[in-house]
């Protein structure tokens, strides 16, 4: 039986195509390698500069030299490569990214995302994600629906941007949802759910897809 | 330009005087000087700019000179795993500057480079980009990013010649190759020194000429 995070980052991987490099935020979506088609190849990217980013190192192989952008232990693959932070930000900046999945506290209909300040509450920063949003090919925002029943998914979001009209897919343990021009398409809902529900939990209003679909 | 000095940490550390901006290399620690950080907590000096990419560990990179109460403004990406840092800006005892990761890579780089700037679509409609000039080009808008430099650089290298050319090991390059470009002052701490040349010329990450004083060795 999985757990909400490993049903979310089971669906996002499917979203990831053969040789895609992707660029994967910390907490939840870095669980999503361990969901990947055994035929699908990706190449992860790790902002504190190189490609190639491995499995997690067992207890007592850590390299001090390598660690992974959340300063944890971690390994790189024998055909990667280490760059500096300035290249680093070529490759997510210039568009070369094929993927990134990130976490948020909000995001709205209009592709909007706030994931990086609660105003006089927590200042941990922004990091490499207002790059990566604004830089990579898709953007895929990945986390549980509500935050304990309050909505994420707005209207428009109420804490400080990371950027702006820059996601384009939300999945969480509900639902699939596009950002489209019209706002939120509901592509995919969890069975475990019905539409009414998954609508209760979104602010934003959810556009049902022609061919809506289970998800997994 | 002078040759490059072999001294001690101590004799680095007294070159860091109170209110300088300072550069510190690494990646949530991974690549920075520790001993020369260490070195300046011992100082004691004050009032310090902190140029780093995050800030570190309560009580390892920078976050030992944040908990120390030697820094007057701290210059990073990401705070978030210093929950002493937090504790400070809130207490307004800190003077906190988020940039984004790219941005601040960039513009350490067009400092040593010898830009004015750059334009950035990171941080358009945000409050990062509050007060800064927006520019069109072709349709898209940027930010007017400046350069950012410094006046001491303290960096971390792995094989470090007697004349200053560096080697990085792993992920520790991140922004220390940068930071070596931008400060009046540049101090490398090495693992290793080792003869002029021994690194080869083709395996030379930073040249030794943005390189002033070497520290360490021995590791």
């Amino acid at each position: 039986m999985m757990d909400t995070k490993g049903f979310i980052a089971a669906r996002v991987a499917k979203e990831l195509k053969n040789g895609d490099i992707v660029n994967l935020g910390i907490g939840l979506p870095t669980l999503i390698p361990n969901y990947l088609d055994p035929e699908i190849e990706i190449t992860l990217q790790s902002e504190n500069g190189f490609i190639g980013l491995g499995a997690t190192p067992k207890e007592g192989e850590e390299d001090p030299y390598i660690v992974n952008a959340g300063g944890q232990p971690a390994s790189i693959k024998p055909d990667g490569a280490f760059f500096d932070s300035a290249f680093s930000f070529v490759i997510i900046r210039g568009g070369h990214v094929d993927a990134t999945v990130l976490g948020s506290l909000q995001v709205d209909e209009k592709g909007n995302i706030a994931n990086w300040i609660i105003p006089g509450k927590m200042v941990p920063g922004m990091g490499g994600a207002m790059d990566l949003v604004v830089g990579a090919k898709k953007v895929i925002v990945a986390m549980e629906h509500t935050n304990k029943g309050k909505h994420k998914i707005l209207k428009e979001c109420t804490l400080p941007l990371t950027a702006k009209g820059q996601v384009n897919m939300i999945v969480t343990e509900m639902a699939v949802m596009d950002v489209t021009e019209d706002g939120l398409v509901l592509k995919e809902y969890n069975p475990e759910y019905t539409i009414e529900q998954i609508q209760e939990a979104t602010e934003a209003r959810l556009i049902i897809a022609d061919d809506i679909k289970p998800m997994l | 330009m002078a040759k490059v000095q072999q001294i001690s940490a101590s004799a680095a550390a007294d070159l860091v005087k109170d209110g300088m901006s300072v550069m510190v290399g690494g990646f949530m620690t991974c690549g920075t000087p520790e001993d020369l950080v260490d070195a300046i907590v011992e100082k004691g000096v004050k009032d310090l700019t902190i140029i780093c990419n995050d800030a570190g560990f309560p009580a390892k990179g920078v976050g030992k000179l944040i908990a120390n109460g030697q820094v007057k403004t701290i210059i990073a990406s990401h705070v978030g795993l210093n929950p002493e840092c937090g504790r400070l800006y809130s207490a307004g005892e800190l003077e906190l500057i988020l940039v984004p990761q790219g941005t601040l890579a960039e513009r350490v780089r067009s400092a040593g480079a010898g830009l004015g700037g750059f334009l950035t679509p990171t941080g358009v409609g945000t409050t990062v980009g509050e007060g800064k000039d927006v520019i069109t080009i072709d349709g898209v808008e940027f930010l007017l990013e400046k350069p950012l430099k410094a006046d001491v650089a303290l960096i971390s290298g792995n094989l470090v010649d007697k004349v200053g050319n560096i080697k990085y090991r792993g992920a520790t390059r991140n922004f220390n190759p940068l930071m070596a470009t931008a400060a009046e002052t540049v101090i490398v701490q090495a693992d290793s020194i080792v003869e002029a040349g021994a690194i080869g010329t083709e395996n030379v990450e930073t040249p030794g000429i943005f390189v002033d004083y070497i520290v360490g060795g021995g590791k």
